[in-house]
C-alpha cells in the first residue's frame, strides 16, 4: 500500500477514527437527516414571526396591519412558504422517527421510501395549504 | 483491598453516593412526548391559521379570541416551543465544544425560547381577555 500521508506515527499504531461526512456515499437518508436539522432551526427562527403576528394582533390595527403588510409582502410571502414547508417536512420527518421508535423501517428499501414519502407528503401539504390559502384570500 | 469487583464504578463515585440521577433519558422522552402532541396540534395550528387568511383586523382579533383557538394555540405554542428548545439543546451539544460558548448558548437558548414562549401565550391571552 502506497503512503500517501505524512503522519509520523506508524500505520499500524495509529487509533482507528470514526468515519465523518466526507468518507460516505451520499445517500437520501443522509441528506434527509441534515434537512431535520435544518427545517428544525428553521422553524426555531420562524417563532420569532409567529410572535410578532400575534403580539400585533393583541396590540392595535395599525400594529396588525404592519405585520400583515411584511407577510403579504413578496418576501414574506417566500418566508411564510419556507416556514409551512419546513413545518410540513419537519413533521412528517419526526412520524418518520416513531416509525423508527416502534422498531419498523429501518432496512434497506423501507428507509428509502419513509425518506421519499418525507419529501413528497412535505412539498403535497405545503401546496396543498397554498393553495387553499389563495383560494380563500 | 477489599472491594465489590462486580460493580464498575469507581471508589470514588461510590463515596459520593453519586449515582444516576435517573434523568438520563429525560431529554429523549420529552422529545417523543412533544413530538407526538404537535403532530395533531400543528394541523389544529395550519387550519387556524388558514382561516385567517385574508380577514380584518376585526375578524382576526374575534377568531382568536374565542374558546377552542385560543386553547388549541395555548397548547400548541408552549409545546413547541418546548421542543425546538430541546432540539437546539441537541444542535449545541453536537457543534459547540468551546466549554464557555457551549455553555452561554445554552443559556441564550432556554432564554430566547422562554421568552418566545411567553411572549406568544400573553398575546393569545389578551386577545381572548382584553
Amino acid at each position: 500500500m502506497a503512503k500517501t500521508d505524512s503522519s509520523p506515527i506508524a500505520h499500524e499504531q495509529r487509533r482507528p477514527l470514526s468515519p465523518h461526512l466526507q468518507v460516505y456515499r451520499f445517500a437520501l437518508t443522509m441528506a434527509m437527516s441534515i434537512m431535520h436539522r435544518i427545517t428544525g432551526v428553521g422553524l426555531y427562527a420562524g417563532t420569532l414571526l409567529l410572535a410578532w403576528w400575534l403580539i400585533a394582533a393583541a396590540t392595535d390595527a395599525s400594529s396588525f396591519a404592519t405585520a400583515n403588510w411584511f407577510m403579504g409582502s413578496i418576501l414574506g410571502r417566500l418566508i411564510l412558504f419556507g416556514f409551512t414547508w419546513a413545518l410540513f417536512h419537519h413533521m412528517l420527518g419526526g412520524v418518520r422517527h416513531f416509525i423508527w421508535d416502534m422498531g419498523y423501517g429501518m432496512e434497506h428499501p423501507e428507509r428509502e421510501y419513509l425518506a421519499q414519502g418525507t419529501l413528497i407528503g412535505g412539498a403535497v401539504l405545503t401546496a396543498l395549504v397554498w393553495i387553499v390559502a389563495y383560494s380563500v384570500r | 483491598m477489599a472491594q465489590d469487583t462486580g460493580s464498575m464504578r469507581t471508589p470514588t463515585a461510590r463515596v459520593r453516593h453519586l449515582g444516576s440521577a435517573r434523568s438520563g433519558t429525560h431529554h429523549a422522552w420529552m422529545m417523543r412526548v412533544t413530538s407526538l402532541a404537535l403532530i395533531p396540534l400543528t394541523i389544529a395550528f395550519v387550519w387556524i391559521v388558514l382561516s385567517l387568511v385574508g380577514k380584518d383586523y376585526g375578524a382576526v382579533r374575534a377568531m382568536l379570541g374565542r374558546p377552542l383557538p385560543a386553547i388549541l394555540m395555548l397548547l400548541f405554542v408552549p409545546t413547541g416551543v418546548y421542543h425546538m428548545m430541546l432540539g437546539m439543546r441537541t444542535i449545541i451539544e453536537d457543534y459547540v465544544h468551546a466549554e464557555h460558548v457551549k455553555s452561554w448558548s445554552l443559556q441564550a437558548n432556554t432564554f430566547f425560547c422562554a421568552a418566545v414562549g411567553l411572549a406568544c401565550v400573553y398575546a393569545i391571552l389578551r386577545l381572548s381577555f382584553v
